[in-house]
């Protein structure tokens, strides 16, 4: 069926239940919240519709729902709905000792609809202040077009869920086979990050990003730990002694990473003191944040294959770090 | 070997205050634990499923805590972080914790508790 045009709901005019999505709200939603959000009615309801007439004998409306296992009928007239009988209203009937009345002798008349464009929360919150079991959907037009349960939400929600999944193993799979998917004499991937000076409310960002990228392509978790320490260093010392900042760029080959930072100042005087455990230049403030141990360079040295570092008093410093890949970690799986 | 405490275990036994979001705590295991003020040797030092101890509460100790993967994080002598600083933990899910005690002592008893280096 084709779903109708939605007019726009008031939760997709004005946030949840009317009020705005705080930064906080928004990190509290589970997948699940979410997808009762953004998955519709129609999406979920069923469309095989099983109806009634009103001038129909109670007795076949109880055998409807025996042989399709329901237990609300919608009895239309002339295209229109016109009420809802139950297995409740069955029983009452039954009890009554006649099931020969016609269903509208004891069908619902006052029936409580939903939308097909309205969100499944709303279905949700109508169940629970209705007690109801099942809604019968209707379009723009009130016109029926589907019946909604529990049971329907339920597993429209699971049925997402398992897209959602998929598609993230997609995602991981096609990441992790780049370098076997496309075919060059040399293929390069490369990752820049703009690395403003004294900038330590985002110190690590780069390298947490680097972290996750190399994750998803595969990397091993060694190897992607000795990147992640190399890549954190390098990224706080733009930070905390650089004029300008910086930028710190990784490139990833199938053989090897490379890691490199570039800045315009103030360059290293004195290269081989720089790379003296326990020798630095940090100010007294950032030394009180837990910087300026002068392990920055000798941590780099320790993860990392080979390191050159460049540097020029009043031009800037250039600093290259290597970690060579055993075979094919980084194709995704070995074939060994 | 003992089996390594699981955090659940360490947050009831030291008293510690949880400063992010509840967890299942009992699924987490603190296999070591790594002493520092100095983020530097704190990533050369600290190894992934340890507790840190630090007195350093700012922002940073989040991509250091989050870099190393490690258990959790005790913030000692009562420092406080700020809540951009809570915020980013919970959003890297890094754990952040808090005690009155010094470091010195949270070592101790994390040694007597069983909690040694792995």
């Amino acid at each position: 069926m084709c779903p109708p045009t939605k007019p726009q709901t008031e939760q997709e005019i004005y946030g949840r239940r009317g009020r705005t999505i705080t930064d906080r709200d928004a990190h509290d939603i589970s997948r699940v919240e979410e997808l009762s959000y953004d998955l519709k009615v129609h999406e979920v309801m069923s469309t095989e519709l099983r109806t009634a007439s009103p001038d129909m004998p109670l007795s076949e409306v109880l055998e409807i729902m025996r042989i399709h296992r329901i237990s609300g009928v919608p009895v239309v007239e002339n295209d229109e709905m016109v009420g809802i009988v139950s297995l409740e209203d069955v029983v009452h009937a039954l009890y009554k000792g006649n099931l020969d009345v016609p269903v509208s002798a004891c069908m619902t008349r006052e029936v409580v609809t939903i939308a097909n464009y309205e969100s499944v929360v709303k279905a949700i919150e109508t169940f629970s202040l209705t007690r109801l079991g099942r809604l019968p959907v209707v379009d723009e037009n009130n016109k029926l077009v589907g019946m909604i349960t529990k049971g329907d939400i339920t597993r429209g929600i699971l049925i997402a869920l398992q897209k959602d999944y998929q598609d993230e193993e997609v995602r991981r799979y096609r990441a992790s086979h780049l370098f076997e998917d496309i075919i060059s004499d040399r293929t390069t991937l490369v990752l820049r990050y703009n690395i403003k000076a004294r900038d330590f409310n985002h110190g690590g960002n780069a390298s947490s990003n680097i972290k996750r990228a190399l994750m998803r392509l595969g990397a091993d978790p060694q190897i992607t730990r000795r990147c992640g320490i190399a890549v954190y260093e390098a990224e706080m010392n733009l930070i905390i002694h650089t004029n300008n900042g910086g930028i710190l760029k990784l490139e990833v080959e199938p053989h090897r990473i490379t890691m490199s930072t570039v800045d315009d100042g103030p360059g290293i005087p004195d290269i081989t003191q720089a790379l003296q455990p326990g020798y630095s230049t940090a100010t007294e403030q950032v030394r009180e944040m837990g910087f300026g141990a002068g392990m920055g360079l000798v941590n780099m040295k320790r993860c990392v294959d080979t390191m050159e570092l460049e540097s020029t008093v009043g031009k800037g410093t250039k600093l290259v770090m290597r970690i060579l890949v055993p075979n094919e970690t980084l194709t995704g799986h070995s074939h060994g | 070997m003992d089996k390594p405490m699981n955090l659940q275990q360490i947050i009831e036994q030291l008293d510690l205050t949880v400063l992010t979001e509840p967890r299942d705590f009992s699924a987490i295991e603190a296999t070591g634990g790594y002493t520092s003020d100095l983020l530097s040797c704190v990533m050369a030092g600290a190894k992934s499923g340890y507790l840190w101890m630090t007195l350093q509460a700012h922002m940073n100790i989040v991509a250091v805590a989050a870099l190393l993967e490690v258990a959790a994080v005790v913030i000692t002598e009562n420092a406080q972080p700020d809540q951009a600083t809570i915020d980013k933990a919970n959003q890297q899910g890094v754990i952040l914790l808090s005690t009155p005690c010094p470091n010195f002592e949270i070592d101790g008893r994390l040694w007597e508790m069983g909690v040694k280096k792995a």
